[in-house]
């Protein structure tokens, strides 16, 4: 095997690797002093990362040529383009965190180091050709994230998130072991290739339990229903920046890792796993609908629309295409950028002491007081609700437009009637800014670089984001046809 | 003389988790337990699988065994109490043996038969290099597996930051608050001062 070139493939995660050591050896002599000049060179990796990955994608890299270490990671275009979602989120929840830290009086030197590995993790993930490099790329990402959920160690509520995720993800990552150890006996490899050739002609009861397991446990990971339970209290609990965090760039990473291990290792026996992720997909997007109504916390009212987008996502993959694995791809690169978007904006809700505002009541009449962040936030909700104008509605339409290709008709038809349940919480949030009575709660001041954020997402989530949907598209396209040629 | 020596090891190796069980003193019961490990290790040797036999002895006696003794000498646990509820328990710990008896015969009787398809090596696997196992090992793990265990060592060490972050509390002066240079420059007249609180309205510190 030729080392060099197997290292060359490996260069994005190799930089944010050595990166990660060198700062934490920086931060173990200076401290947490240079906790923000850590975030700042952190930001500065990823986006090396970022420039590194970037030409694999746009030139469509497969084929045997993007194999590294005999088949055990694979640096195609399919996960180039997750890898730069990834890499884009966590530099976002590195641009946010030093201020809401550093309010809190506890940015430790650490974090932008778990953010970093956190990321290597995601990105070893979505490279997986095998289901041990699935699984230690899983284990990497979900320890940092155990420990950056519970980083305000003395705010009982974080440090109740970190537990609850931790013995929970535990339990998760043992069903997938488990999963994976009945799939290695029943089809003698852990390779995707492999296993792909031993299940060609038919599942063995043992390979279906294996792949039941398997699907179950990054099931939990992505927080579809019916292993959601953990979601809104890991996200209500967890510091803001970090549920941002976790909304974003490991979801990317879990459904990569799930399309990967549908497509490429199961991809002959498609009608196996498309009924369990049909069934996930209609009951995350129900749950998330239904769940969200009663919420009185903004943030929780956003964990159980992830898990509704979780849903949506999920019927691009259900269809088993080509089609729909692009579809799934251009949806996810739009969620990340809405899901962003709306944290940042609940980082912006503060009171007169500087304190964050999560509850729901309190952004009554925001548009007088907050006109510009009741904009944002307006577009942002519209957006997430799927309303045309607005770039998440492309998203939708893929997704749909994918699943009546393949003839999944009543999924698609159950999907928009519950996209309607759905757009009344988001429209609720808008109508309480813009018609209640004004309570001036959000009197805060704002941070420079949290509103260079939001304006972004805005930007990006604007009518102004159609132009993007060639480009995207392309990417997509050219990220599932990677993936064909792998199965 | 492999006969011997198995049939010394095995002898030992029964007679000393024998004594593990019923030895009175937990402490003694730990320290059995070791010389168990001891001789299955030895056994390990026998059968040619001296890696597995290091790793019992650096990982059950260096490191699970040391455990189980701080533990046990750490925690003040009643032992007598807990054995007085052995013969109530008695059944159901027999209930549990006879299962797993009944599994482990299933299980082997099953393979054996040939009921049970565990996939076929298609030798596509790498080729044991060398002649121990050490060595067949080692060729695996720093070469074909070189990529995973490298990254397994990174879960390891973000597995270390998450303890210190989460625990480590920096040290507060081990002299309390004393600070000479404040004390120095004190002076008589704001080191007192005198208030007349109204009655029943308790003095403001």
């Amino acid at each position: 095997m030729e080392y060099s070139t197997s290292l060359a493939l490996l260069a994005p995660e190799i930089l944010v690797s050595v990166s990660g050591l060198v700062l934490l050896l920086v931060a173990a002599w200076s401290g947490d002093k240079s906790a923000r000049f850590i975030s700042i060179a952190a930001a500065v990796v990823l986006g090396g990362a970022f420039a590194l990955v970037a030409p694999s994608v746009c030139t469509g890299a497969a084929g045997p040529d993007t194999v590294a270490f005999g088949g055990q990671f694979r640096a195609d275009a399919f996960a180039g383009l997750a890898k730069l979602m990834i890499f884009a989120a966590s530099g976002a929840a590195l641009v946010v965190a030093p201020r809401f830290f550093g309010r809190a009086g506890a940015m430790r030197a650490e974090f932008p180091i778990l953010v970093l590995f956190a990321a290597l993790g995601m990105s070893i993930m979505v490279s997986a050709a095998d289901l041990i490099t699935l699984y230690i790329g899983l284990e990497l990402n979900s320890l940092s994230a155990y420990v950056l959920a519970a980083i305000l160690r003395d705010d009982e509520r974080s440090a109740e998130a970190g537990l609850k995720y931790f013995v929970l993800g535990g339990l998760a990552s043992g069903i997938l072991l488990f999963g994976m150890s009945l799939t290695y006996g029943f089809a003698g490899t852990t390779n995707f290739g492999g296993i792909a050739i031993a299940v060609a002609d038919g599942l063995s009861t043992g390979q279906l339990f294996g792949l039941t397991f398997v699907l179950a446990g990054l099931a939990f990971k992505i927080s579809a229903a019916p292993f959601h339970m953990w979601t809104p209290d890991v996200y209500e609990g967890a510091p803001t920046p970090v549920t941002m965090f976790f909304a974003s760039a490991p979801k990317v990473a879990a459904i990569a890792l799930l399309a990967r291990v549908s497509l490429e290792a199961f991809g002959s026996q498609s009608l196996a796993w498309q009924q369990i992720v049909i069934f996930a997909a209609l009951l995350s997007i129900v749950i998330g609908a239904l769940g969200a109504i009663g919420q009185q916390n903004v943030k929780r009212l956003l964990a159980y629309s992830s898990i509704n987008n979780v849903g949506f996502i999920l019927i691009g993959l259900a269809t088993g295409t080509l089609a729909g694995a692009s579809a799934m791809m251009v949806y996810l690169a739009i969620y990340v950028v809405m899901t962003i978007g709306s944290f940042v904006a609940v980082l912006l809700m503060r009171d007169g002491n500087g304190d964050q505002v999560e509850s729901i009541s309190d952004l009554a009449g925001l548009s007088t007081t907050r006109p510009a962040l009741a904009w944002c936030l307006m577009a942002l909700m519209f957006s997430l609700a799927g309303i045309p104008p607005l770039f998440g509605f492309w998203g939708k339409f893929v997704v749909f437009q994918a699943a009546v290709e393949a003839d999944l008709i009543a999924l698609a038809a159950i999907g928009i009637a519950a996209s309607v349940i759905g757009a009344f919480y988001y429209i609720k949030i808008v109508k309480v800014m813009f018609f209640d009575e004004a309570v001036n709660t959000v009197t805060g001041k704002s941070d420079t670089p949290h509103w260079v954020l939001l304006a972004i997402c805005a930007l990006l989530i604007s009518p102004l984001g159609y132009l993007l949907i060639g480009p995207l598209g392309n990417l997509a396209d050219m990220a599932a046809a990677s993936l064909a040629v792998a199965f | 003389m492999t006969v011997f020596a198995f049939y010394l090891f095995a002898a030992l190796m029964i007679a000393s988790g024998a004594l593990t069980i019923f030895a009175r003193n937990p402490v003694h019961s730990v320290l059995w337990l070791i010389l168990a490990f001891f001789n299955a290790a030895g056994l390990m040797v026998i059968v040619g699988a001296e890696f597995l036999a290091m790793l019992l002895v650096v990982v059950y006696v260096g490191a699970v065994a040391v455990l189980f003794l701080f533990v046990v000498m750490m925690l003040n646990i009643d032992f007598a109490e807990m054995r007085a509820g052995f013969m109530k328990n008695a059944p159901l710990g027999v209930a549990i043996a006879v299962i797993l008896l009944a599994e482990l015969v299933l299980g082997v009787g099953a393979y054996r038969a040939g009921a049970l398809d565990l996939g076929t090596p298609d030798g596509s696997a790498a080729p044991l290099v060398g002649e121990s196992n050490i060595e067949s090992l080692g060729a695996l793990l720093y070469g074909n597996y070189l990529f995973l265990f490298e990254s397994a060592g990174i879960i390891l060490l973000v597995a270390m930051i998450g303890a210190i972050v989460l625990t480590h509390r920096a040290p507060t002066n081990p002299r309390g608050h004393q600070n000479i240079a404040k004390q120095n420059a004190r002076n008589p007249k704001e080191a007192t001062n005198n208030v007349s609180p109204e009655v029943g309205k308790g003095v403001e510190l």
